[in-house]
């Protein structure tokens, strides 16, 4: 991208931050709601080929569930927060208490109570980075979706689409114990809002 | 027989043709389009995974032109006729363009899948390409492949199954 020719580095660095602002906050909320330590890992921030964004979830077919939010404001973007429909069914076990089946569905019931945790965890993202940027950043009602990685997450890269073929995705990792994998946030912003985000946080964008 | 088969993958946002032995597939069709040409005479087919409905939003400076509805199926047909396929006797079948998600007041950019699906049909029509089957719409995602050998079309899909088209 055109934006980061001059200082990439430290843009790269300004938007882990970012990452790591957002998905921090929505780390302690979780750990709150769940009653329960929440790791995170160092956020990652990649210019990936549309192709290979979907392996960083196991691959194009990989069974996800999925909450999506259209992040609206002067920093637009997609915010994914994405877990293995196994995480899906710890989390409602231990968060909301329901008696899971082992199977692989799940209940309306089941389902609207994700969308709502997802919908908690992605507003406490998106505030704390407002506050963080003094941008507005405001959620859509979010939708979910239980479906192929691949199909999902190209929606979030439509607005990428019209530029080129990469795109840039900030994306964190939860970790509840050991090596389980609790969830991941993707944080696509839309390709002019770099500057806004930039320029919010006083980072220059070319050279002085 | 079967060994002697290969599968051509084909990427979100590009396209590939193969002879009789091949098995064309690509994956993870959400909003976009999975569109199939076939010629069941010669056993040529082409796939191309289309993303977006025109090329006319395009602002990238190298246009990927089998990205965009428009341009996808020129560039695609012209592959196939390099293989020895004839215009005259192909067919389409095509599959994806759902809407993953929903949401009240959604904006166009939520209805992409339906606007791809419009885009590859008008384009068709031009070509006067008749399109003998499709699986499209709705809110689930899809796996599709082309086998070469028969034209036969698998639709694959974690909620409905397998679908023969």
């Amino acid at each position: 991208m055109e934006l980061f020719k001059y200082g990439r580095e430290v843009k790269m660095d300004v938007l882990k931050e970012v990452g790591n602002i957002g998905a921090g906050n929505a780390a302690t909320a979780l750990s709150r709601l769940l009653d329960k330590p929440i790791d995170m890992a160092v956020p990652k921030v990649q210019l990936l080929p549309f192709k290979e964004i979907a392996e960083s979830v196991g691959g194009s077919e990989q069974v996800v569930l999925a909450v999506f939010l259209r992040v609206e404001g002067s920093a637009p973007g997609n915010l994914f927060f994405i877990m293995s429909p196994e995480a899906g069914k710890n989390l409602l076990q231990n968060l909301a208490g329901i008696e899971v089946s082992e199977d692989e569905q799940f209940s309306e019931m089941e389902l609207s109570a994700l969308c709502e945790i997802g919908n908690i965890l992605a507003g406490s993202y998106l505030s704390s980075l407002a506050d963080f940027t003094n941008l507005s950043m405001t959620p859509t009602v979010p939708g979910l979706a239980m479906d192929m990685a691949g199909a999902i997450l190209s929606y979030g890269l439509l607005q990428f689409g019209e530029m080129g073929d990469d795109a840039l995705l900030i994306n964190t990792t939860f970790l509840e114990g050991q090596n389980e994998v609790e969830g991941q946030f993707f944080l696509i912003p839309d390709p002019p809002s770099f500057a806004q985000i930039f320029e919010a946080l006083g980072v220059p964008l070319e050279h002085d | 027989m079967i060994d002697e088969q290969s599968i051509v993958k084909v990427a979100m946002a590009d396209l590939n043709v193969a002879g009789p032995n091949g098995i064309l597939r690509t994956t993870g069709l959400g909003s976009c389009v999975g569109l199939t040409l076939y010629d069941p005479v010669a056993k040529i087919g082409g796939l191309a995974h289309i993303m977006l409905p025109s090329s006319s939003i395009a602002r990238e400076g190298q246009l990927n032109l089998a990205k965009y509805a428009d341009t996808a199926l020129p560039v695609l047909l012209n592959k196939m006729k390099g293989l020895g396929a004839v215009q005259a006797r192909l067919v389409a079948k095509m599959a994806g363009g759902a809407q993953m998600f929903s949401f009240a007041g959604a904006g166009d950019t939520m209805r992409i899948g339906p606007r791809n699906v419009e885009s590859c049909k008008e384009g068709l029509q031009q070509m006067g390409i008749a399109l003998i089957a499709e699986d499209t719409g709705e809110n689930y995602g899809r796996t599709v492949e082309l086998d070469c050998s028969t034209g036969k079309f698998t639709v694959r899909s974690v909620q409905k199954g397998i679908k023969e088209l």
